[in-house]
């Protein structure tokens, strides 16, 4: 479970995250949706114990994040963190040495099942291919929280499939708590419970996937447009 | 390959229609074992609450049983099949004749126009 209470947080004068509260709960899937630059990475980031908040808390199982956060929680970024010389093979092992709770075999079975090369460098890696490798990492934590920022961003349909089977797959539904930041929507709104809509730093709306299709027949896509149109009319800054 | 859904009809409920035709069709028999909720997951690309869901709600039209660590099965009552093609035949004309007479036709001219079709249809045959 991870909690936000009152979490604002600046880059020098502009607010990147404004007075943001909610709670995650494990089992589900969320989506955190919103524009380039609405502040979605940063709250991830957070999260994770990599920037901290100006203002408010944040808990993950009960506990105050700091850096030390990073045992319990699986962090996929969307920059590319990898050092170039390794192979996919060392980028393996590199990372059981970080994360206790990294799963080689786990590892290897992803691998094997996104068709990955154990030998190739990853300046060898096609970006559909990196890709994939940051989610194999991210996979084979026994993590109870998992975040992917982006995870889908600038790969074909076919990769994006492949890793949407993978994460299916390996997702301990029991226990983990996963949020997916991302603004392609369409293509990942049967994955997703609830979706959280964030821009210009508010967190403007929360909404069940399946209720806003039974109660107002409206696709994320449909609902998220609506909303961020609303408040470009009536001005997301109420302060 | 995941599948597409529509935007409006909330996907569990799109899952079971699939699986309801399927089951109309033939293509899956009565007392025959469904995929478990993650496997189905998987096949369609769909979160596994939402696959939950699509078998709570099948179960609770009777469709479906859930046997107690075997799996999920189509039910061995015919009857209740049978009603299961008979509603799936009258959803269909339902929705025929809604955007027929959304178009302005009478129900002699629905009658007429689908008897023609038909005919056309045997003569190609």
């Amino acid at each position: 479970m991870i909690e936000l209470r009152n979490v604002s947080k600046k880059y020098g004068k502009d607010f990147t995250l404004k007075d943001v509260s909610i709670s995650f709960h494990p089992g589900k899937i969320y989506g955190l949706l919103g524009p380039n630059g609405s502040g979605k990475s940063t709250t991830l980031k957070m999260i994770c114990g990599l920037v901290y908040p100006n203002k408010g808390e944040i808990y993950v199982d009960g506990e105050n994040v700091n850096r030390g956060i990073s045992r319990k929680v699986a962090y996929l970024t969307e920059l590319d963190m990898f050092y170039e010389p390794f192979t996919v093979e060392h980028m393996i092992e590199f990372y059981a040495t970080q994360f206790p709770d990294f799963d080689i075999r786990k590892a290897n079975i992803l691998v094997k099942d996104l068709k990955l090369d154990l030998t190739k460098k990853v300046k060898q890696l096609s970006k559909g291919n990196r890709g994939r490798l940051k989610l194999v990492l991210a996979l084979s934590r026994k993590a109870p929280i998992l975040l992917l920022d982006e995870p889908f961003s600038g790969l074909d349909p076919m990769v994006r499939d492949s890793m949407v089977k993978s994460l299916l797959s390996y997702i301990d539904f029991e226990k983990q708590t996963v949020i997916i930041a991302t603004h392609e929507i369409d293509e990942i709104e049967p994955l997703l419970d609830e979706v959280l809509a964030i821009y210009n730093g508010n967190l403007i709306d929360i909404q069940n996937v399946e209720t806003l299709r039974e109660e107002y027949g409206l696709s994320v896509l449909r609902w998220f447009k609506n909303i961020v149109e609303e408040n470009e009319i009536y001005g997301g800054e109420k302060e | 390959m995941t599948e597409e859904f529509q935007t409006s009809k909330p996907i569990y409920m799109q899952i079971a229609e699939r699986i309801f035709q399927q089951i109309v069709r033939g293509e899956m028999a009565s007392g025959e074992k469904l995929a478990s909720v993650r496997e189905m997951a998987i096949q369609t690309g769909v979160n596994p609450n939402t696959i939950q869901r699509t078998y709570s709600e099948m179960e609770r039209m009777g469709i479906v049983e859930t046997r107690r660590g075997q799996g999920t099965f189509v039910t061995e009552n015919k009857e209740i099949l049978a009603e299961l093609k008979i509603r799936l035949q009258t959803d269909i004309i339902e929705s025929f004749v809604k955007n027929m007479k959304d178009i302005g036709f009478s129900k002699d001219e629905i009658v007429r126009g689908l008897q023609d079709y038909l005919s056309g249809c045997d003569n190609h045959d």
